[in-house]
């Protein structure tokens, strides 16, 4: 059974320096209620989360007591991708037929700092500084780029690609493209990383109205269907943040498996999606992403991005809104933030930034410590 | 002469005229881990012994930490005084891939495969007036 989603609402990412991490999430409820033609008392159920800004829950604070089942959800990078799939679960299994599923954050400024003690680690691994997750992501960028023939231009391209889709995207954070030499200029943060090859944590709220195909045919001319949500995590063996060590012999990543599962589910494969939406905390792991969930061979990357295809206009459309690269990563929000942009590519909303040729299939996935990702796969 | 002492127990042995990483290894299915898990990962058996996981490995893979991290970062240095360091994860003879710091924290110095050496170096002054002691490796000469 699919399950429908009709209404979405966003709101932007970035600085709100006048609105609390809670209000911005409340925001996105109140839009995508709008956009539903909907109001939060025809909601049974909630399910939403987010890292620094609060328990969802206390939403309905702003939204109003109505005695729904709301249950806060905190599954890290995947907040939004577990809250989705709680909402599908609900759903299909008959007990509710409509409700909301939201994400909200605001981080301090600068870097997160996680501490060894919440990743069941001894304090000397932070105290020595190797508890970064931006140390990670430079290392399997670097052994990634050795393995498979991937130049710096590939990053280059990844971040320039980033930037001018962000550009087109009035909600996205950074408004401004960015040329091939400032990308490749930037200060160097962490071999073969560079200062615009990351997202920085940010602020944003996104929600989406969720219900049963049948309540959609009553309620919508223009509902979009959840095909597949699938949440994995790591096997022993796969690459993966905050570990002191590795075993020898790498397994498949979470991705891999995520991504497996989501199109078993949905009865496709890679070659049907339309538009795609790839978790890039920085330009090295969108590369890695894009084989990881099938889009391409290991390797293939660097002639893909040369030629261009995962822009607007390629065959390969990736983070049609900039991605966390352009919008900036508040954790809690991000995953619905790419639910988000897939539905406005889906009913042809995009605007400036609208993938030609009316798309009909689109494919999110977020990965995140300490080895978790989640898929869904969305239809018109 | 100041007091050293390891900063964590059991992450090497030392002091010893060879210093070798200790980590651990399963009965049933001989996979390695750093540091010595009670428990395997791989099998989800819980018998692993201590064992040593050597002085010498090759570079798996490498990146350089450029601007001072935050806390829980704690060494005795200042955004002033702080210098770039290199992390890497080391193939082990042992059979597991270490992360490390790295002595050396240019690009020029670092190149995946390149053998490096154990060390067990100084990390910063304890509040007791000891020397807290970490692990590293160093590039060397085939
Ligand atoms: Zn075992």
């Amino acid at each position: 059974m699919d399950v429908a989603i009709i209404g979405i609402g966003l709101h932007r990412f970035g600085r709100s320096p006048e609105l609390s991490g809670m209000q911005q999430g409340a925001a996105a409820v109140r839009a995508a209620l709008a956009d539903a033609g909907l109001t939060w008392k025809d909601m049974q159920f909630a399910y939403g989360g987010s890292q620094d800004a609060g328990n969802a829950d206390a939403l309905t604070n702003e939204l109003g007591l109505t005695g729904l089942q709301f249950t806060n959800i905190w599954n890290g990078c995947a907040t939004g991708g577990s809250s989705l799939h709680a909402a599908c679960s609900a759903i299909k299994s008959g007990e509710y037929d409509i409700g909301v599923v939201v994400g909200f954050d605001k981080h301090p400024r600068g870097a997160f700092n996680p501490q060894p003690s919440e990743w069941g680690l001894d304090e000397w691994y932070g105290e020595t500084g190797m508890m970064l997750t931006t140390q990670f992501f430079a290392l399997k960028t670097q052994r990634y780029m050795h393995d498979h023939g991937i130049t710096e231009d590939a990053l280059i391209r990844v971040s320039e690609k980033a930037f001018l889709n962000g550009s087109l995207t009035p909600t996205a954070w950074r408004q401004q493209p960015l040329s091939y030499d400032e990308i490749a200029n930037s200060a160097m943060v962490s071999d073969p990383l560079r200062k615009y090859m990351f997202c920085s944590p940010a602020e944003g709220g996104a929600a989406l109205i969720v219900c049963s195909p049948e309540k959609a045919r009553q309620l919508t001319s223009k509902p979009l269907f959840i095909k597949a949500a699938a949440v994995r995590t790591r096997h022993y063996g796969s690459f993966e943040v905050f570990a002191p060590s590795q075993a020898m012999d790498v397994a498949d990543a979470p991705t891999v498996t995520a991504s497996k599962a989501a199109f078993e589910l949905a009865g496709i494969g890679p070659e049907d999606v339309d538009v795609m939406q790839l978790q890039d905390t920085d330009s090295g792991t969108e590369i890695i992403h894009m084989a990881e969930n099938g889009f391409c061979e290991h390797g293939e990357q660097e002639k893909l991005l040369r030629e261009g295809a995962t822009g607007i206009h390629g065959r390969l459309p990736i983070n049609t809104d900039g991605g966390c690269l352009a919008n900036g990563e508040p954790v809690g929000a991000s995953g619905l933030r790419q639910v988000y942009e897939i539905c406005v590519q889906l009913r042809g909303e995009g605007g400036a930034r609208q993938v030609p040729n009316q798309p009909r299939v689109g494919y999110t996935h977020v990965y995140g410590a300490p080895g978790l990702s989640g898929v869904n796969i969305i239809t018109k | 002469m100041t007091q050293q002492i390891p900063i964590h127990e059991g992450l090497f042995s030392w002091p010893a005229s060879k210093p070798q990483l200790l980590g651990s290894r399963c009965r049933h299915c001989a996979e390695a881990a750093f540091p010595a898990q009670p428990d395997c990962r791989s099998c989800g058996s819980r018998e692993t012994d201590i064992v040593e996981l050597g002085d010498r490995g090759t570079l798996w893979t490498w990146t350089i930490q450029t601007f001072m991290p935050k806390q829980p970062y704690h060494s005795d240095e200042t955004e002033q005084t702080f210098t770039p360091y290199g992390v890497g994860y080391v193939e082990m003879p042992g059979g597991v891939r270490v992360e490390s710091r790295l002595q050396q924290n240019t690009p020029e110095q670092l190149q995946i495969g390149m053998p490096m050496q154990l060390q067990i170096v100084p990390f910063r002054n304890h509040e007791d007036g000891s020397q807290l002691m970490t692990f590293c490796f160093t590039a060397v000469e085939e």
